[in-house]
């Protein structure tokens, strides 16, 4: 394949669409005899609904239905105790504060807000806890833990490594509470139209992912229900699942046989996933010379009453670092909250944070350098099963992040540096996220006026798939960018894996290449039969598609031109679909991880101890890079996340209510533009044979994984102080 | 129970007449007076560039130019703009040609999922009007009230810097 596109900084392909405004969002489709639902949401965190009385709410004109448990249609759904087992309307019961108890559905949203004010509830309260600290005693092995089955395998005798080290670090890190808060607020609106069928433009991360799920819920056949999520103003975690919106405005378009729009309120997407609360000890011991002899790492995360929510926050020290003796372990409790959700880099965000600031702690117990200690720790395979890796260019993150932030000029000693009322800090740490890749699926439609078409039921949630799916299409035919479509979102597409984990271009990108490569094969059959193309006998390895034409690599001047090709073979076009995925066997051999170094400088005001991030040298091996610039823009925004998780984010709750109470933007901080200074991304050259057909990785999480430590490391530093609960606010800084 | 609603509120025949000059377009309208601007773009005239991030002033997504200044169209009453000018993110172009500021936006990539973008290039263009933005600080602080939880904010300032050193030289 040759790269004319791969590799280059193209502009989005979607951003014409984005900035004209004519992009459009799910809440956006102003379909015929559209109806507007709003949620009234409970106002206790546990208990049971004793009368809900919709009476005042339904006698306001324009208001077409108030739905509640007590009268809305019974779905088989409603019975069953499954997996992902919260419905909303199933019954009286209170499980969380801010459940949805009832939907207004009425004429206009203004109506249906108005009327929801006039919804008149009852309850009758039990006992609630929201405060994971006062559950540590109910903490538990959570019952579907694949995310740390192989995580929390013991290695070597860690007690007693940690009690004989020359060198010991102990200390509990906490995070709290942070919600994704993707600027589009979710909002489905279901098109109904009139023989029973549904059409959902849906907030979500996966259209294959929400049809499967209104399919279970609600019973529709395949072909009754299509999902589409065109654009998607964000997600970060949050659109994995199908959230209140989507269940609520078809169970009320189903019911009044009209299209209904349902659209979660900011305070209420404080209401659906979230980041969990930890706690996690981290216990590391090492020789004298800095060599690791012991990790421990315990965490424990909140889940809800409902169902376990894991996520893998102990599996990354073993990934790492060379440690001969290693304990973890991971825990849940239950508080009575919904549960908690995927929030970007779930697991490794958080468990890095602890890990790499204990790594820092560590490297001032033994008087060395936090890089230098991180170098001599260097692990060259993955200790959790004692696989190579398939490509690991962390040395080289190591090496050029620190000479473009100019760390080697770094006096260690905290408060050694300030400038006028300033005190400076510097920190580093090590990000590593997994390299995941699923099986997914694409079309290609080559057509005789030389255009393609190419399409898969991915997402973009504006990480930049469109853009990439595009070059890669339009590299393997060599094709303009121009001639080239690729379309997503929309679960009559061919099937692809959710957009999630990083993923998305490990694993749709080599299905674009497989469904254009078989195009290829074909073109090259036709092109080879055209009298006078010089192809007669040649082999595929010979030739090149560049610029529209297929022609011999040596010798150019020979070959013809696609659209002649095609016309020669009476053709109008080729259609070839085409799934790829990564060898089992492969997977059994490798461990695939995305590695980073992060440096961050931080100016402390010395009277007040308010943080601000000065800059952030953050330096990726990711394989090869599709695109430098959208690239760029996913690192660019995993590390504005990690300045807000390390400064701002907190969603605080209200014990006593069993609420949260910071449920919007003003009491919720997350980094505005001011918050924000200069951010250096730098992708190493890494090259990986194994991982797929491209040699790409993916970026869309590993910029937040340890940032926050690279900024609490930094913090300390700068005033001496080490803050180990997040968000290191003023206050926590100078008391 | 079931006592009827209050009256004044749920009277849907109360509409008022209002002229806008949209986009350029003298626009006559018949709202009702608790339809805020941003409701009336995009519910009634099927104006969606104008997104809805919070409905409280909050976020910065709504922003529209009202008489060439930005506004928090989710906080402002439809019924109050009466004889006034306008301009969304769909007004910014002239033909199929982009608004400088839309075109730096796609150029420094200064967006990603795109939801918050409308109101960042509305804000951005009413900053450069002001005129009180001289440093890179200066348009940090006072793009501050648009929120991008993508974070793309280092190539927000970057189009827009862009867009006033060009400015800057062709009014020299």
């Amino acid at each position: 394949m040759t790269s004319s596109y791969i590799g280059q900084p193209l502009n989005r392909v979607d951003g014409r669409a984005k900035v004209t405004g004519e992009a459009k969002y799910a809440a956006e489709y102003n379909v015929h005899g559209l109806a507007h639902g709003f949620i009234v949401s409970s106002t206790i965190a546990r208990g049971r609904i004793v009368r809900i009385d919709s009476g005042r709410a339904a006698s306001v004109p324009g208001v077409l239905r108030v739905f509640t448990h007590e009268n809305r249609e019974h779905l088989p759904s409603y019975d069953r105790d499954d997996e992902h087992s919260f419905l909303p309307l199933r019954d009286a019961k209170i499980h969380f504060s801010g459940q949805p108890i009832a939907l207004v559905v009425a004429e206009t949203s203004e109506l249906a807000r108005y009327a929801a004010s006039l919804v008149q509830v009852e309850y009758s309260h039990e006992p609630h806890v929201m405060d994971l600290n006062t559950r540590r005693g109910e903490a538990y092995d959570p019952k579907e833990d694949e995310d740390s089955a192989s995580s929390t395998k013991d290695r070597g005798d860690a007690q007693s490594a940690f009690t004989h080290a020359a060198v010991r670090h102990e200390a509990e890190y906490t995070h709290p509470c942070e919600h994704h808060n993707p600027m589009e607020m979710h909002a489905t609106t279901a098109a109904w139209h009139g023989d029973g069928k549904i059409t959902a433009y849906e907030k979500t991360q996966g259209a294959p992912r929400s049809q499967k799920y209104l399919m279970k819920v609600f019973g529709f056949k395949k072909d009754e229900v299509r999902v589409i999520a065109s654009y998607v103003g964000g997600a970060f975690g949050s659109g994995l699942r199908a959230e209140h919106q989507l269940f609520l405005s078809v169970l009320a378009a189903r019911e009044l046989a009209r299209s209904v729009r349902v659209t979660l309120t900011r305070q209420q997407m404080f209401t659906i996933g979230y980041r969990p609360w930890s706690i996690q000890r981290l216990k590391l011991g090492a020789g004298a010379d800095g060599a690791l002899h012991a990790i421990g790492h315990d965490a424990l995360t909140n889940t809800s009453r409902l169902e376990d929510y894991t996520e893998n926050d102990v599996g990354w020290s073993a990934a790492l670092y060379n440690c001969p003796n290693i304990k973890r372990s991971y825990k849940v409790a239950q508080i009575d909250c919904y549960t908690p959700a995927d929030m970007r880099a779930p697991g490794g965000a958080t468990g890095m944070y602890a890990i790499e600031s204990a790594m820092d702690e560590l490297a001032y117990a033994a008087g060395i350098d936090p890089l230098e200690l991180r170098l001599k720790n260097y692990s060259e395979k993955d200790l959790n099963e004692d696989k190579p890796f398939s490509s690991k260019q962390l040395r080289e993150c190591f090496r050029q992040g620190a000479q473009r932030f100019g760390w080697a000029k770094r006096n260690p000693a905290p408060r050694s540096m300030r400038e006028g009322n300033e005190l400076i800090g510097w920190g580093m740490a090590t990000g590593i996220w997994e390299a995941m890749r699923l099986k997914a699926s694409a079309r290609a439609v080559l057509t005789y006026d030389g255009k393609l078409d190419v399409a898969s039921a991915t997402t973009d949630i504006g990480t930049g798939t469109y853009t990439i799916m595009t070059q890669i299409a339009a590299d393997t035919l060599g094709l303009r960018i121009a001639d080239v479509t690729f379309r997503l979102g929309d679960s009559t597409l061919p099937p692809a894996p959710i957009q999630g984990g990083s993923f998305t271009a490990a694993s749709v990108g080599p299905a674009v290449k497989a469904a254009c490569d078989a195009v290829r094969e074909k073109l090259f059959k036709l092109a080879r039969n055209v009298p006078d193309s010089g192809l007669a006998n040649a082999k595929i390895e010979d030739v090149a598609f560049v610029d529209g034409r297929i022609a011999l690599a040596r010798d150019p001047s020979l070959g013809v031109t696609i659209v002649g090709a095609m016309r020669y073979g009476n053709l109008k076009q080729i259609e070839e679909v085409a799934k790829a995925e990564l060898a089992e066997d492969l997977e059994k051999r490798y461990a695939m991880y995305v590695h980073s170094a992060i440096f961050a400088e931080v100016r402390v005001d010395a009277d007040f101890g308010s943080v601000r991030v000065a800059r952030v040298v953050n330096a990726v091996a990711a394989g090869r890079i599709l695109n430098p610039k959208t690239a760029r823009s996913q690192v660019l925004g995993g590390v504005v996340m990690g300045i807000g998780m390390a400064l701002h984010e907190e969603t605080l709750a209200d014990h006593d209510l069993g609420r949260f109470m910071t449920h919007n933007f003003a009491d919720y901080h997350i980094p505005v533009n001011a918050d924000v200074q200069d951010i250096d991304v730098i992708f190493v050259d890494e090259r990986d044979d194994i991982i797929n057909p491209l040699g790409v990785k993916g970026v869309g999480e590993i910029g937040i994984v340890g940032t926050a430590a690279a900024i609490a490391n930094a913090v300390f530093h700068a005033t001496g102080k080490r803050v180990r609960d997040l968000p290191i606010t003023l206050d926590k800084v100078f008391t | 129970m079931n006592e009827p609603a209050p009256r004044a509120l749920t009277t849907l025949a109360s509409k008022t007449a209002i002229t806008l000059t949209l986009n350029g377009s003298d626009t006559q309208l018949e709202v009702e007076p608790w339809t805020t601007l941003l409701d009336l773009l995009r519910e009634r005239l099927d104006m969606t560039g104008t997104k809805k991030g919070c409905d409280h002033g909050q976020c910065g997504a709504c922003t529209v130019l009202v008489n060439g200044k930005r506004v928090l169209s989710c906080l402002t009453l439809a019924i109050m703009q009466d004889g006034a000018a306008i301009t969304t993110i769909e007004g910014l172009c002239t033909g199929d040609t982009l608004h400088a500021m839309q075109q730096a936006f796609i150029e420094h990539d200064a967006l990603q999922c795109g939801y918050c973008t409308p109101g960042q290039i509305c804000s951005a263009v009413a900053l450069i009007a002001e005129g009180k933005a001289r440093t890179r600080d200066d348009i940090r602080e006072l793009m501050s009230g648009n929120l991008c939880r993508c974070g793309a904010y280092p190539n927000i300032i970057a189009a827009i810097e862009q867009v006033m050193q060009r400015a800057e030289q062709q009014s020299r």
